[in-house]
């Protein structure tokens, strides 16, 4: 943290938030988001033919959609800092490499909260249809903001590592895979017969997509909360570790 | 102060930096002076800690700046090599932003920003992104930048590289209306920069030190230093008769110019004056030479390369 506490990190937020609605990359992913959602909701979710009046069909998609949409956003972040030479002018000014990572992440986590405060003609669709539980809902929503915060700070990280933006994206779109299929049947099956259960815990603890679909079941478990707090501050953490390493480059 | 102590930075086996070390004081401007990859930009990254130096520290008024970067970085401006700056914000956020993060008072923000659009003549297009301006009003974006938080200290890589005469002209009235009291350092490959606006001259070249002095000290380096220079009808036969003067060590004739070299330093310009008059010859330009300052230049560059 800088000496002025926050406003360090606030600044960069305000200038990244700024930049994002200055070109048309926000109001792009915006649309694709609110789209994409529709579609998988509706078509490949059987949104009115389950007849069950939830928004699990909306849900159940989104660690689908954040795979490709949130490195989309991410890759940025650091690579073209680089690429441009704006990465000099902000780590000389009077700030901490945490408030600059800080401020990017937020801004980018918070204009994806955006995005899904924008879905809300699914959740008005939903309360005309039936009468759902609205608490179900919100927990859902708070899980989904969190497990793109998780897909965040992965994608910051691996933007970190280059200037390139289409490597940055392939990199984090590969982690983000790997972190969200490490709960899947098919990569269990690969280690199960041989590995010990810690380690078979352990591997499936890890997945996005348990702790999402806890957390959307409506029970909003303290573990779920900060296995997604742990996920972010490691990586971010790991973000800040790489853009130090690379100034003694 | 500025203070760097043995600084170096090495990748791999390449030496870019190779142990450098000076202190610079209130009211010096300092020009960096070097062929392109001698190390300039390189220096100027590890004094405002954007490299952390292989070994060696920077220190800025006592501050190690490796250590302490954000109580260090308080102190300076600083204008990286082509005055990077993000594109899609407007010249007014662009410089609110930077105002707002060297730690300006919310209140003071727009004051300072209009003070610093109004010193770099920024007036007219400060509310147009910055990727939609000319080179010239980039590089001016970038100082502004530097200048806005009005730092004790001033660092600017090349200043001066994409504008037109009129505004390097008036970007060297700037530097110099500000250097009374700071500390500037400025890195060229322009020599007439160094001699318009430095008090203090480093000439690096592959990452060492060459040579600390005054632009005088180094234009009196120059084997031209009070050599006279002039044109004038039958050269060869003027050029050998003068060359009989005791105080002439040497006449050369190159491109039509007849240049004699000083035997010992003093009264060349008046006894050839006097031969002149007394010869009756006619000569159409006479001039007492200063020294050249790109042959200085050249002469202790190569000799690094050569040797």
């Amino acid at each position: 943290m800088s000496s002025a506490g926050m406003s360090g990190a606030i600044n960069i937020m305000r200038r990244e938030l700024t930049g994002y609605f200055a070109t048309p990359v926000a109001y792009v992913f915006l649309v694709i988001f609110l789209v994409m959602t529709g579609v998988f909701t509706f078509y490949l979710g059987n949104f009115y033919e389950r007849g069950f009046a939830d928004l699990d069909p909306f849900f159940r998609f989104h660690p689908w959609l954040y795979l490709f949409l949130v490195p989309a956003i991410s890759m940025r972040l650091w690579a073209e800092e680089r690429r441009s030479g704006t990465i000099e002018l902000l780590f000389t000014l009077p700030l901490t490499t945490v408030d600059a990572v800080l401020g990017k992440f937020l801004a980018a986590w918070l204009f994806i909260g955006l995005a899904l405060v924008l879905t809300f003609p699914m959740w008005i669709t939903v309360n005309y249809l039936g009468s759902p539980d609205n608490g179900v809902i919100l927990a859902g929503y708070l899980g989904s903001w969190l497990m793109a915060g998780g897909f965040l700070a992965i994608g910051s990280c691996m933007s970190a590592l280059t200037r390139n933006q289409v490597v940055a994206f392939i990199l984090s779109v590969v982690v983000c895979f790997l972190f969200l299929l490490s709960g899947l049947p098919m990569v269990m099956n690969l280690f199960k017969g041989w590995a010990p259960q810690v380690i078979l815990d352990g591997i499936a603890g890890l997945s996005f997509f348990k702790h999402f679909a806890d957390i959307s079941k409506g029970v909003i478990d303290l573990r779920d909360l900060v296995y997604f707090v742990l996920v972010i501050g490691f990586w971010l953490f790991a973000n800040v570790v790489i853009l130090e390493l690379k100034k003694a480059e | 102060m500025i203070e760097a102590k043995s600084l170096c930075k090495r990748y791999g086996s390449f030496t870019a930096v190779d142990d450098l070390s000076f202190t610079v004081e209130a009211g010096q401007v300092l020009g960096f002076l070097g062929p392109n990859g001698a190390g300039k930009s390189t220096t100027m990254k590890m004094l405002t800690g954007f490299l952390t130096p292989t070994s060696g520290t920077a220190l800025i008024n006592g501050i190690d700046v490796t250590e302490n970067s954000v109580a260090a970085l308080k102190h300076i401006g600083y204008l990286p090599e082509g005055a990077p700056s993000y594109g899609e914000m407007t010249v007014r956020q662009f410089l609110a932003f930077i105002a707002r993060a060297r730690l300006i008072d919310s209140r003071d923000v727009d004051d300072s920003v209009d003070k610093a659009i109004d010193k770099l003549n920024l007036s007219t297009v400060a509310h147009q992104p910055i990727e939609t301006l000319s080179k010239g009003f980039n590089r001016r974006v970038g100082l502004a930048q530097a200048i806005i938080h009005d730092p004790q200290i001033l660092i600017l890589d090349e200043p001066t590289d994409g504008l037109d005469p009129n505004q390097k002209h008036e970007v060297r009235h700037l530097i110099q209306d500000m250097a009374h009291d700071k500390i500037i350092v400025i890195s060229t490959h322009i020599l007439e920069e160094v001699e318009a606006v430095c008090n203090r001259v480093m000439i690096i070249s592959d990452g060492k030190l060459l040579a600390d002095d005054t632009p005088s000290g180094l234009i009196s380096r120059s084997r031209y230093h009070n050599s006279v220079s002039m044109v004038v009808a039958e050269a060869e036969k003027v050029a050998s008769v003068l060359s009989e003067l005791p105080e002439v060590a040497k006449a050369e004739l190159r491109e039509g110019e007849l240049t004699l070299f000083p035997a010992d330093g003093n009264g060349l310009f008046e006894a050839i004056t006097a031969a002149i008059s007394a010869n009756h010859w006619q000569v159409s330009a006479l001039r007492l030479e200063v020294g050249r300052l790109d042959e200085v230049f050249r002469s202790i560059t190569r000799k690094e390369a050569t040797s």
